[in-house]
């Protein structure tokens, strides 16, 4: 449905393409994380692509993963980076959509911000920091935005204790410890 | 503990006032006069409405308003799942209460956590503060909320709160630093 837009991509910023796909009639495209501020800025205003309008940014955390139908002598998990972050846009002009998608490696999750171009990512980037870690350059307040100041660790993050709790108040009677039961997410 | 011969009037008036008629008869005006503070944060709260509204009418037993100020409400009606990062609200919320004061934990997040079982939602709000009845369902039928305020009016009227038993017990220990040996 939106191929014009992937053609488009590949015609004018071809180097910063990694690769492109399309999934469930939702074209991706994989951005190198250095060029993800011209291309996004190309994307919003080039007249044929005019993409105005934000849907979400998130994350993906790929620790561990495995596709189903292939060995795992594939080493997916070997050379793979950890983290892909995900912005869907949408043309209300032209009505198509595009995701773009980069991968960040585990040791330096981070990306240029685009909430510049589109203020409203402002929040949803800071929920993906919040959530995974992701560190978002250039983001004007990149500030936890739904756990509390005293949280430690990205919750989200395929790591993080399942029953782990980090409690800020409990009854005087109460041991303050989080609660750990055995065997169920310690990894 | 019988009353001494040189007591003022208003030391006498302090020992009968634990004895048990007046107990009783301040007991029962507490239980039928309840004013309830909804703390509701979640879907649980449909269904206070639910019990609160005339069909199933929590008036009838006397817990007729729900002031929105924990200054003049004596039962805390937790209702909803309670986050790790509302803990200190709910825990100052019940401290703001006068005393003495009961605790409804509604529906099962309320209770126990429910199915929130993760790094954000708190296990069960007795984590923070004492709770006299829990009501569990998710969410609970009006007739369970109703069953378990008859049971807490119960409890109220039995003197088993848990701030009533505070109060007895700061009392017999006070009683017991003063020389007053209550045996």
């Amino acid at each position: 449905m939106a191929q014009k837009v992937l053609d488009g991509l590949l015609k004018h910023h071809g180097s910063a393409v990694e690769r492109t796909g399309s999934q469930h009639g939702d074209e991706i495209a994989w951005i190198k994380r250095d060029q993800l501020l011209e291309v996004a800025r190309w994307l919003k205003t080039d007249p044929s692509m005019l993409f105005d309008a934000p849907v979400f940014v998130t994350a993906i955390d790929w620790l561990d993963y495995r596709p189903l139908n292939r060995p795992p002598s594939e080493a997916w998990a070997e050379g793979k980076p950890r983290f892909t972050v995900c912005y869907q846009l949408r043309s209300q002009t032209h009505r198509h959509r595009i995701r773009l998608e980069i991968e960040l490696p585990e040791t330096d999750p981070r990306l240029p911000s685009l909430s510049s171009l589109w203020p409203a990512f402002d929040w949803q980037e800071r929920e993906t920091f919040d959530m995974y870690g992701i560190k978002f350059d250039a983001h004007p307040d990149l500030r936890r935005i739904y756990m509390y100041e005293e949280f430690v660790g990205y919750p989200l993050r395929k790591d993080y204790p399942k029953e782990k709790r980090q409690p800020l108040v409990r009854r005087d009677d109460l041991p303050l410890n989080p609660i750990k039961a055995p065997g169920h997410g310690d990894r | 503990m019988g009353v001494e011969i040189t007591t003022t009037r208003i030391e006498d008036a302090a020992k009968w006032a634990k004895q048990s008629l007046v107990e009783k008869a301040s007991n029962w005006g507490r239980k039928f006069s309840l004013f309830s503070y909804p703390f509701v944060t979640a879907c649980c709260g449909m269904e206070f409405m639910s019990v609160a509204g005339p069909k199933y009418d929590l008036a009838r037993f006397g817990a007729e308003f729900p002031r929105f100020s924990p200054r003049q409400s004596d039962l805390l009606m937790v209702v909803g799942t309670i986050t790790e990062k509302q803990g200190p609200a709910l825990k100052r919320v019940f401290d703001q209460m006068a005393e003495p004061k009961w605790v409804m934990a509604f529906g099962v997040c309320a209770s126990t956590g429910g199915f929130y079982q993760n790094y954000s939602a708190m296990p069960g709000c007795d984590q923070v503060i004492p709770v006299d009845v829990y009501v569990p369902g998710c969410p609970p039928r009006p007739e369970q909320v109703l069953d378990a305020i008859i049971i807490l009016m119960d409890r109220i009227q039995s003197g088993r709160g848990h701030s009533q038993l505070r109060t007895k017990r700061e009392d017999i220990i006070a009683a017991q630093q003063a020389g007053e040996i209550v045996e």
